[in-house]
Formats: C-alpha cells, sequence, structure tokens
C-alpha cells in the first residue's frame, strides 16, 4: 500500500469474514486498489447478468454425455425484456412449445431435468453439466429422466410449463442465480412435483450456492435425490416438505437470489 | 369520478384519481409492468398538468383504495387531523408545490401541518416535483426522535452499522462491527439482517451486540432484523430488544403477505416500550420499505408503486419510529430499472416521508442486475446528504456479503460528514471524540493497533452462534 493510504491496523480480523473490511483509507476516501478490485467484481457480476447462454455448446456436452437435448425460448426476446418482464421468461414461446409436443416418451418423466440461464448464463456453463452427472450417478435405478431441456431467458417457474408439457412427476430446473459481488457463478435448485403453469414459489424446494466454493456438486446432487424422494412420498414439494436431509443448510440468503 | 384535461385540441381522460396519479408519475419499470403507467410522454404530462388542478380536498373524499377494503386505509382516514389540514385546504396539487416552495412553508409550519397531509397528498404533489423540489422541501422538514441518542438533528446526518455474516458468525459479526465503529458508523443503530430464524440464535446475536454496546457504553440502539413475531417471542424469553423491526407496506394485503397487520406491530411496539430500555428518548421502531413491494405481492389494486409507498409512510407515522428506510434499489429492475429511476424514487420517497413527518433514511443500494454502479450511487447519497437525510447505513467497502448486493459503505458517509458537513448524532458524536476515533474537528483520526476496541473483539468470541 503507498504511503499516502492510511492503512487499518485490524488486517489480522479479515480471518473471521470475506467482508471488505481494512480497507484502509486515502483522505477518508477509498484507496485505488480497493476501488479497482471492487469495479473489477462488479464488472464479472455485469457480465454474468449480460452472457447469452451458449446453447450449442450446453448441448453438446450433454450429447456427449448420452442425453437428449431439446432447447426452448422463453417469451422474453432479449436481455432487456427478461430483465424489465419477470412474466415473459416465465413461459415457453410458441416454437419452444412445438419443439416440446414433438418429442416422443414411451414413460413419464419421473424427474424432468430442465436448465436455464436465469441471471448468470456464467453459472450453467461451469456447473450444470458436471452436477448432472453427479446426479444420474446416484440415482435409483429405473428413474425416468427423459431429454434435458434447456431454456433461454429463462425464470424458475419455466420449469412448471416444460414439465407439464413433457407430462413429468416432477422437474427440476438448475438455474443461475442473481450474481453477487462475490459469487458471479452461483448456481439454483427448484424442485417442483407435478409441475403446472401457475404454480408458486412456496411449492418448490430450492437448493442454493452451488458451485465449488459453496455447496458440493456432490453434496447438491445428494440433497436434490433426498428432497426429490421425500417429495415422490409425500407427493408435494415446498414449504411442507422440510429439509431434513441432515447436510449443510440452505443458506436462507438463497431465496433473495431467486430469478423468479 | 373521471378526469379530464385539455391542451390545445387534443383532450385526455383518465378513469379516477388512482388512474390519474399513477399517469403522472415519472417514468418506471414497475409500473409499466403493473400496466398502469401512461403510454406516452404527452398523456404523462396531461395528466400531471389535470393533477396540478385537483383541490387537495378531493383526496379525502375519493380514497384510492375503498376503505371497506383496506386497513392502511382506514388508518389513513381514522387519523386524518382535519385541524392541521385546514392550513392548506384551499390548495390544488399545483398550489401546494408553490406553497410548499415558498417561505411561508417553513420548518414549524410544515411539522405543524403534517398530520393533516395523507400519503396520497404527499405522492401527488411530489409527481410534480423535480428532483431539486424534492431536496429543498424535505431539508425544511425536521422529524427528531430519541432513543439512546437523537437522530435528525439538522445539519446531522447518521448511519446504520450493518455487520452481516452469510452464517451469522459471531467472530465475523464483530470484525465489521469493529471496522464500523473505528469509521466512525453507527449512531442510527446497528443493524443486523440474520441468516437464521431460530429463536436462540437470534438471541445470541442480540446478546453479542448488547455487550458491545455496554462495554464500551456506546450511545446508540441495536436491531435483529427479523420477523416481529418473532422479535415478540424474543422480548417475552428475555432478549434485549432496542428497537423493534418490520418491513411493511402501502396495502393491507401486502401486509399480509409479510405476515403482519397494525395489531401485530402495536402489540410489539407495547412489549419495547414496556422494556424502557431507551435512555434518551422511547421511538422503538424500525420500519423498510421500498417502491415495487406491493405490486411484488399482487396487492397494488391498480395505484401506482410510488403512492403505495408513501402509504406504508402512513403505516410507520402511526408507530413514531427511531427510523425509517426506504431499500430503494433492492427490488430490482423490473420495478426501478437503471440508475435513474432509483435515484428518482429515492428522492420521492425521502421527500414524502419527511413530508408526512417521518424520520426517513435511504438504503442508497442495487443489485447487479439493475442498469446502475457506483456513480448513480454516488449522486444520490449526495442528493440525499444535500436534503438532510435522516441516515444512510454502512456496510465495509458497500458490499453486503449476506444479502449480495452493494449499499453505502463507511467511507461513503464520511464522504458526505466531509463534502456537506454533516455530523452524526451529538451524543455519538462525542462518544467518538472520547474513544480517540475522531478529532476535534469531527475528522477520523489514524488508529492505532493499541485501541481498546482492538484489544478483546473478536478472537474472544465463540466460532459460531
Amino acid at each position: 500500500m503507498s504511503i499516502v493510504v492510511t492503512a487499518d491496523p485490524w488486517q489480522r480480523l479479515r480471518q473471521f469474514t470475506q467482508a471488505r473490511i481494512a480497507l484502509g483509507r486515502a483522505g477518508t476516501s477509498l484507496p485505488t486498489q480497493e476501488v479497482l478490485n471492487f469495479g473489477y467484481a462488479h464488472a464479472m457480476a455485469r457480465d454474468a447478468v449480460h452472457l447469452p447462454l451458449d446453447t450449442a455448446a450446453l448441448s453438446a456436452g450433454l450429447t456427449a454425455a448420452g442425453l437428449q437435448t431439446v432447447h426452448v425460448n422463453s417469451r422474453a426476446a432479449d436481455r432487456t425484456v427478461y430483465l424489465l418482464r419477470p412474466d415473459f421468461g416465465r413461459r415457453v414461446d410458441a416454437a419452444g412449445l412445438d419443439a416440446l409436443q414433438a418429442v416422443k416418451l414411451s414413460m413419464p418423466p419421473d424427474l424432468l431435468l430442465v436448465i436455464g440461464d436465469g441471471l448468470s448464463a456464467l453459472a450453467v456453463h461451469r456447473h450444470a453439466l458436471p452436477l448432472i452427472t453427479e446426479l444420474r450417478q446416484r440415482a435409483p435405478a429405473g428413474w425416468q429422466f427423459g431429454p434435458v431441456v434447456t431454456a433461454s431467458q429463462a425464470r424458475v417457474a419455466i420449469g412448471d410449463e416444460i414439465g407439464e408439457a413433457l407430462g413429468a412427476r416432477m422437474v427440476a430446473i438448475l438455474i443461475g442465480e442473481r450474481p453477487g459481488l462475490s459469487s458471479p457463478d452461483s448456481l439454483g435448485i427448484y424442485l417442483t412435483y407435478a409441475p403446472r403453469v401457475g404454480r408458486n414459489d412456496a411449492e418448490r424446494n430450492c437448493i442454493s450456492n452451488v458451485r465449488p466454493e459453496g455447496l458440493s456438486y456432490a453434496a447438491a446432487a445428494k440433497k436434490l435425490l433426498w428432497l426429490a424422494n421425500a417429495s415422490l412420498r409425500l407427493q408435494q414439494s415446498g414449504v411442507d416438505l422440510k429439509d431434513e436431509s441432515d447436510m449443510l443448510q440452505i443458506a436462507d440468503s438463497g431465496l433473495l437470489n431467486l430469478p423468479s | 369520478m373521471e378526469y379530464r384535461h385539455s391542451v390545445g385540441m387534443q383532450t385526455w381522460h383518465f378513469n379516477d384519481l388512482k388512474d390519474l396519479l399513477a399517469k403522472a408519475t415519472p417514468e418506471r419499470s414497475g409500473d409499466y409492468l403493473a400496466g398502469v403507467a401512461a403510454a406516452t410522454y404527452a398523456e404523462r404530462m396531461a395528466a400531471r398538468m389535470c393533477l396540478a388542478e385537483v383541490p387537495l380536498q378531493r383526496f379525502l373524499q375519493e380514497l384510492v383504495i375503498p376503505y371497506e377494503d383496506d386497513e392502511v386505509t382506514r388508518l389513513i382516514v381514522d387519523t386524518h387531523d382535519a385541524a392541521a389540514f385546514a392550513e392548506i385546504a384551499h390548495l390544488t396539487v399545483g398550489d401546494f408545490r408553490n406553497w410548499l416552495l415558498s417561505d411561508a412553508a417553513d420548518t414549524a409550519t410544515l411539522q405543524r401541518v403534517a398530520p393533516g397531509i395523507t400519503p396520497e397528498m404527499a405522492a401527488a404533489v411530489s409527481k410534480l416535483m423535480r428532483n431539486q423540489d424534492l431536496i429543498l422541501v424535505a431539508r425544511k422538514c425536521s422529524v427528531v426522535t430519541a432513543f439512546r441518542d437523537t437522530i435528525g438533528l439538522p445539519g446531522r446526518m447518521s448511519s446504520r452499522l450493518q455487520p452481516n455474516h452469510p452464517t451469522d458468525d459471531p467472530r465475523g459479526i464483530a470484525a465489521s462491527l469493529v471496522d464500523g465503529l473505528l469509521y466512525g458508523s453507527g449512531d442510527a443503530v446497528i443493524g443486523i439482517n440474520p441468516a437464521t430464524d431460530s429463536i436462540p440464535a437470534l438471541m445470541d446475536i442480540y446478546y453479542l451486540i448488547d455487550e458491545v454496546i455496554g462495554e464500551y457504553a456506546i450511545p446508540t440502539q441495536s436491531c435483529v432484523l427479523t420477523h416481529v413475531t418473532n422479535q415478540i417471542r424474543l422480548m417475552e424469553k428475555g432478549a434485549p430488544v432496542d428497537l423493534v423491526f418490520q418491513s411493511i407496506a402501502g396495502t393491507e394485503k401486502a401486509n399480509r403477505s409479510f405476515g403482519i397487520d397494525i395489531a401485530i406491530l402495536r402489540e410489539a411496539q407495547q412489549a419495547a416500550l414496556s422494556l424502557n430500555r431507551g435512555t434518551v428518548g422511547n421511538n422503538v421502531m424500525y420500519f423498510e420499505t421500498g417502491q415495487g413491494s406491493v405490486l411484488s405481492a399482487g396487492a397494488n389494486f391498480g395505484v401506482d408503486q410510488q403512492t403505495c409507498e408513501a402509504r406504508a409512510y402512513a403505516v410507520a407515522r402511526h408507530f413514531s419510529p427511531l427510523l425509517s428506510n426506504t431499500v430503494v434499489g433492492f427490488i430490482g429492475p423490473e420495478y426501478l430499472y437503471n440508475g435513474k429511476q432509483i435515484i428518482r424514487a429515492g428522492l420521492e420517497d425521502h421527500f414524502c416521508g419527511k413530508l408526512l413527518g417521518v424520520p426517513l433514511g435511504c438504503d442508497v443500494c442495487y443489485t447487479n442486475h439493475a442498469e446502475a454502479d457506483q456513480d448513480d450511487m454516488d449522486n444520490l447519497m449526495t442528493l440525499l446528504a444535500a436534503a438532510e437525510v435522516t441516515f444512510i447505513m454502512g456496510i465495509p467497502g458497500s458490499d453486503d456479503i449476506m444479502l449480495n448486493y452493494q449499499t453505502t459503505s463507511f467511507h461513503d458517509a464520511l464522504y458526505l460528514r466531509n463534502v456537506l458537513g454533516l455530523k452524526p448524532a451529538p451524543e455519538f458524536e462525542l462518544w467518538l471524540k472520547t474513544m480517540n476515533i475522531t478529532d476535534g474537528s469531527g475528522r477520523v483520526r489514524p488508529v492505532q493497533a493499541t485501541h481498546r476496541l482492538l484489544q478483546t473483539m473478536p478472537g474472544n468470541l465463540p466460532a459460531t452462534a
């Protein structure tokens, strides 16, 4: 730190929190280095919000893993509309509905997986495929998954319409959460039993902060399968299904990141 | 009733008062989302011209949400002070603006008239005001409150120290708390947004802050921002509760979606008053609000989001809070799209709150999916400080690692005090000098590693709550 910056003699307190403490000051203002650090973190978060979902790469990865894929767009035509009209992001557009109608299934999926960009395509690019791999390895034998549906400009509730169209017993949407300064790539999972248009957020269970620095893929997969099993048993999901998987607590703050 | 206004050859029609109010509102995404915004620039201006000619009396006759349907409307009507209103009863909305800006509306007059102003009147006149009008009039309003220090005196601006931690780790909380105190923050309140909902864990947080306040004799108050019903249970169990917090909104249905009504707020206020923990005053409530919350609960009934927000201040006013805070940029771009809309909303909220007699502070903030950045926040905080906003937030480096949004930092409050000559609450100002944190002129001093606040905490605390 330069000589004109007043340092704070409590650097050691940083071991107790990720908060930006003991930053020092230039006069009473932030030192240049801290302004730049903050600006870079914000730039990462902004880029994550506006990064388009790379559906080609995502589908190629899923196909290479032996999975069938279907792609849909929401009714939000672009990012600006998506940010202004959450209601459009919850519904599949006409072409997407046709694509779902064209899917021929011998049996209804038990747990349909949907991948939506949400507010961070970066989270999806990094974490969706490894999470799905973990999930399928751990799932009970005989469970039908159906195709993996990828959705652009998607909010959580788009999974309801997709799940309903494919007759799924449950849908789990893997979706990019609202980026924070320290977590531009946090993935969320929302499980809904008997998905249909009009379900509300109280009828879902949420697993938040899936990323290597947060909840690991293995832990997230185990938690989702526990919730899915319990949901089948209770024939519902949501607030009445209490998470007793006896694992890492889902952070309450995750609910605030819900791109509903 | 229907309203109409002609400009040249064109005549504009508005279905009723709430339609007129909505269409007169400066552009914002939430009113488009609700489907109540003006369709064109010309329609918006015509609505303002029409609104300017509406007598203030009309707002007592035509209620935007019916009396029978909504307890917030009933509160507004039943507590309206006709004698206070008499002084402005002859004015139209347009002349109300002129009067507010005139020398006739001095601080004492504005205080006297406040109980006669309804939130809809405040919202209406704000829609005709430019940003500078909102600043000038808000600055003339004086709302002074007290608990362990005195908030809202002229030339003062307080800050809430917000030492949040994603897992409520007491050492993490204490680290941010010490950081803030050494930067001179915390005279409004030391207020934590907890991650937990568990009563025993919340109890630990109360004791943590209470012990710090006690040990260093800090003239401030604590608050744990959990649901009001949790706070009532905690008070029953003997928790050291200073301020009772609750998020509130401007319609009964929205408040029900928060799990509250006016009766439960009254019960909580009575419980906090009975603890008698204030030393220089007994304003025991702390409220948070924000434009868009009513629509997000599907409870707006065709009323624009800014008018709904002003109605929340009628609820706040009823409970004589120490502090009330509009969390202006937290809700997201579908309600306030960009820096311009956030800045305008922050100034409107502050003006309406102060005009109604509420000690309004502002969480000058944004999320990463809003079209806003630190420069927008600099603009808003500077404008609000010029208006003598009651308080702003204080977070280490503007980055709330628990709520994942950006708000004002400890450094920001020092910047505002520096540029605008504002001081913290007088009792706290004295404490900062006594603790050697500020010098005789109120500027922060270099801190020595031997400072009392750095001697014990947080190494002496347990690792988890």
